[in-house]
């Protein structure tokens, strides 16, 4: 956003001399291609949301709604043509993206109705000066670069806005996948569940040391019953993470290593030896209340039975 | 810079303040061993709150520490081990080995406390 945002200042003296040096005619050409859309606006937007049903883009939408976006495209557009700058163009494909990326307008749609629209406007050009040549020829030297830099423009704010989606999901996802739980007094709990990639077994990592020191946290379990597969780089992250934990004067409870996982882990021969490991979620929160001291006691009806 | 080393009870702690060079490593190392002997301590506490780097000199000077004092008949807590500090110590491989850590001073106090060979503290 910063980056476009000083792009026309930067771009604009430069630009524009450049302009005045070379071809002070492309001006003329585009005022005159300018008169000629404002002119035609009614006939060349029709004619565009014509071809974008016919071309089955933007499925998503009603035709009302297509051609209320059409209208606003063409005026920026031309507008863009006019000023020849796409701040305008740029803030508002930022804001249709907005609305259109959650009703699942794909890339290839938001390109495909640019270019179309392109190309309507271009074949109005070979319609009105099919007779002279010569003048259609520097007319499409003219309007040709402006379409083009139209149309990236549109189609990469398109895909800015959906990255900077995609990141913020990232983002969320990061942060709902690693809770770092109090279950008694210096007992936390940290349930993992889902794929451990490096990036996520760091912020792991981080997460569980920061919440030891917030907490005084003496001892941790960590339950993977949610971790579908352990390779030897997930192994060693676990490794890590106890020792780390161990460093902070916390003991770490490994449970809910599958048999499958055990299995891969004795045949790809990862040393698991310095790991606490305890088959479920509740055998490490008794291993560790044992640990801090704790003893469980029943009562009620249900205290005659003897405690394990 | 010198490390203060106070002492509480049966309880050496050497409670860095600063930064340290390698030589104020070693010194801290010379001072502590000898200083275990002299008061007849049973344990030493060393309090590494303020290093946000532990390079591997640092962490092989604390381990040998440790090794010493033990083989002069006390234990030694090191504590205070910083998250980002402990998370890069495992990703350097440097490791302490079997020496004795906790989160900060209290805990290594109690846990000394714990111990059979070091506590109970003194006092009532």
């Amino acid at each position: 956003m910063e980056r476009k945002k000083r792009r026309p200042e930067d771009e604009t003296p430069g630009d524009m001399a450049q302009r005045n040096q070379t071809s002070e005619s492309t001006t003329a050409l585009l005022r005159e291609l300018v008169a000629h859309l404002r002119m035609n606006r009614t006939q060349l937007r029709e004619e565009w949301a014509r071809r974008i049903t016919q071309s089955q883009l933007l499925t998503a939408m009603t035709r009302e709604e297509i051609f209320a976006e059409a209208t606003s495209v063409y005026d920026n557009y031309v507008e863009v043509l006019e000023t020849g700058s796409v701040e305008a163009l740029q803030a508002y494909a930022r804001n249709l993206s907005e609305r259109i990326i959650p009703r699942g307008v794909e890339t290839h749609e938001v390109l495909g109705i640019v270019l179309l629209l392109r190309d309507v406007l271009a074949r109005s050009l070979f319609g009105k000066y099919q007779s002279d040549f010569a003048l259609l020829n520097s007319m499409l030297d003219a309007y040709e670069p402006a379409a083009n830099r139209i149309a990236s423009t549109v189609g990469v704010g398109f895909v800015q806005e959906r990255e900077r989606i995609i990141r913020q999901q990232q983002e969320a996802i990061r942060e709902l996948s690693t809770p770092v739980l109090q279950v008694r007094d210096r007992l936390l709990i940290l349930p993992i569940i889902g794929v451990i990639d490096p990036q996520r077994a760091r912020q792991l990592t981080e997460q569980l040391l920061r919440g030891i020191r917030a907490n005084r946290a003496k001892v941790v379990v960590v339950d993977i019953t949610g971790v579908p597969s352990v390779d030897a780089t997930v192994a060693n992250h676990l490794v890590q993470t106890v020792d780390a934990s161990r460093l902070m004067g916390a003991n770490v409870i490994v449970t809910g290593l599958s048999s499958e996982i055990a299995q891969t882990l004795v045949t790809i021969g990862v040393d698991l030896g310095k790991i606490n490991a305890v088959g479920d979620l509740q055998g490490g929160i008794e291993e560790a209340e044992r640990l801090l001291g704790y003893k469980v006691i029943m009562t009620g009806e249900a205290a005659n039975e003897p405690q394990a | 810079m010198r490390v203060p080393i106070l002492k509480q009870g049966g309880i050496l702690i050497a409670s860095i303040q600063s930064a340290l060079s390698d030589e104020d490593l070693l010194q801290l190392r010379d001072d502590l061993v000898q200083q275990v002997g002299k008061y007849r301590s049973r344990g030493a506490i060393v309090d590494v709150t303020v290093l946000d780097v532990m390079d591997s000199f640092a962490v092989r000077t604390l381990r040998a520490i440790a090794h010493m004092i033990r083989q002069r008949g006390a234990e030694t807590v090191i504590v205070g081990i910083q998250p980002e500090v402990a998370f890069a110590m495992v990703q350097l491989g440097l490791t302490l080995g079997d020496v004795a850590t906790a989160l900060d001073l209290e805990e290594g106090l109690a846990f000394l406390g714990r111990n059979p060979k070091t506590g109970p503290l003194h006092g009532p």
